[in-house]
């Protein structure tokens, strides 16, 4: 189980690495934390015959805190955002939800722009992009353009990016006022691939009713699915338990994932069920408290 | 001999700092870090079970970060500092706090999955000097044992915690 020959590039510059990226195309793949893409090629379930090596690039790791938005240039790895107070401040959801990410180990490697255009659909990233509206920048040589998670992931391990592009920052918008973050998920052991995650977002207008909420799930489709139709009805209602049951019960029909050897069909209905009015009631308690 | 030039062209020079030891060597970049470290270097402490990432023995120390071995290229290690098993015992030959732990409380069977073990409880106690239980069982997660249950484990790290903080004061 090792990987196959491939040719190595250590680019020190993005235009460097897009460069390479230009003359290679389809034969070569971009390595940044190599979290996925490694165990992938132990396994030759993938084997590029080029390898464009971004981590001497310059440039593409940090954190950035802004008036509203939070940027983090696509190499920089999950701990570093784990381990940021402001990021704990500033988007509570993602402070939470990184921690979710495999272990220690795999946090130590694996980058945001690297989980990002992976697209796992019971990824963590992709799911709390989703549920808070980011965007993500990519680069080609010559180009820049933004991307909204609808326009960037198309179905399971699948977007939009051309082969010639490189995820240069992803954007998280900052916590808005009177609003609480929640996100949760189900693994069947601590660190594993979850097999369902919810994350909501609840804002409260100044009487402490919902001004807007945001739910997106995880593993019931190939991308993350935002329930629009759950959190529409929520708005101008007061927050209560009984209130997200009763919304909630609904996604059994709105959702359909698919059965495997952990969990049967109903029983990942079940989960996004619960893990909803879950998500929904600590992110609006915590809109109170905010 | 053609095949052999065409080989070679493709191996790249790297050096490593490992427990405080320089090595250039020449690796192929396919070369994963766990094979560099075992078949090149000999520092055959750092076991490799699953290959992809699952099973946590291979775990190092790159950087001051606790990482897996099979999930990073040689090629990309380089210049990097690197601390495996075989570094956490002393220069004078006593045993890092942890390996005593594990001794004392039965914290290995076979023994295969504990260089990893050692290494990630490692990284626990350098950032939480008296972790609870949870915490210990939460920081292994990602290192499979299929012997003790875990419990033996636990308990070493425990003492392992409790020593070291009795060292510091």
């Amino acid at each position: 189980m090792k990987p196959a020959a491939f040719d190595y590039y250590k680019p020190e510059t993005l235009d460097e690495a897009l460069s390479l990226l230009d003359e290679f195309g389809y034969d070569a793949k971009v390595l940044a934390g190599g979290q996925s893409l490694i165990p992938m090629m132990n396994m030759r379930l993938a084997r590029p015959p080029v390898l464009i090596d971004i981590n001497g690039v310059q440039g593409m790791t940090g954190i950035e805190v802004g008036e509203s938005e939070i940027v983090i240039g696509g190499l920089t790895r999950h701990y570093m955002v784990e381990h940021s107070p402001e990021i704990q401040n500033s988007c509570p959801m993602l402070a939470e939800g990184i921690k979710l990410i495999g272990h220690s180990q795999i946090r130590s490697r694996g980058t945001i722009g690297g989980s990002i255009v992976h697209a796992d659909p019971t990824a963590e990233l992709p799911v709390m992009l989703t549920a808070l509206g980011g965007k993500v920048t990519v680069v080609s040589s010559g180009d820049e353009r933004e991307l909204t998670p609808e326009e960037l992931f198309l179905t399971y391990m699948t977007t939009t990016i051309e082969p010639n592009e490189i995820v240069k920052s992803v954007h998280f918008p900052v916590i808005a006022e009177r609003t609480g973050h929640a996100i949760e998920e189900f693994t069947l052991r601590s660190g594993d691939f979850a097999i369902i995650i919810a994350a909501a977002s609840v804002t409260l207008d100044e009487e402490g009713l919902i001004e807007s909420a945001a739910l997106c799930i995880g593993g019931v489709d190939g991308i993350p699915v935002k329930l629009e139709d759950v959190t529409d009805e929520l708005i101008g209602e007061a927050p209560s338990e009984e209130l997200f049951a009763e919304k909630c019960a609904q996604i059994v029909d709105l959702v359909d994932p698919e059965k495997d050897i952990h969990a049967s069909a109903e029983y990942r209905k079940d989960l996004c069920v619960a893990l909803s009015r879950r998500v929904l009631k600590k992110a609006a308690d915590r809109a109170k408290q905010a | 001999m053609m095949e052999k030039t065409a080989e070679s062209s493709r191996l790249k020079t790297i050096t490593l700092k490992v427990n405080h030891k320089e090595y250039t060597v020449d690796v192929e970049p396919r070369m994963l870090l766990s094979d560099v470290l075992r078949d090149v270097l000999r520092l055959t402490g750092t076991h490799v079970g699953c290959e992809h990432g699952v099973c946590g023995a291979c775990t190092i120390m790159m950087d001051e970060r606790p990482v897996r071995s099979c999930l990073v290229f040689g090629v990309q290690a380089d210049q990097a500092e690197i601390v495996t098993v075989e570094g956490l015992e002393s220069e004078n030959g006593e045993l890092h706090p942890l390996q005593k732990g594990f001794w004392e409380k039965h914290g290995l069977q076979c023994g295969f999955c504990t260089p990893g073990m050692l290494m990630t409880a490692c990284h626990l106690l350098e950032h939480n000097p008296d972790p609870s239980r949870e915490e210990i069982r939460e920081a292994i997660s990602g290192n499979l044992c299929r012997c003790t249950g875990y419990q033996g484990i636990v308990d070493a790290v425990e003492y392992a915690a409790k020593e070291m903080r009795e060292r510091a004061e």
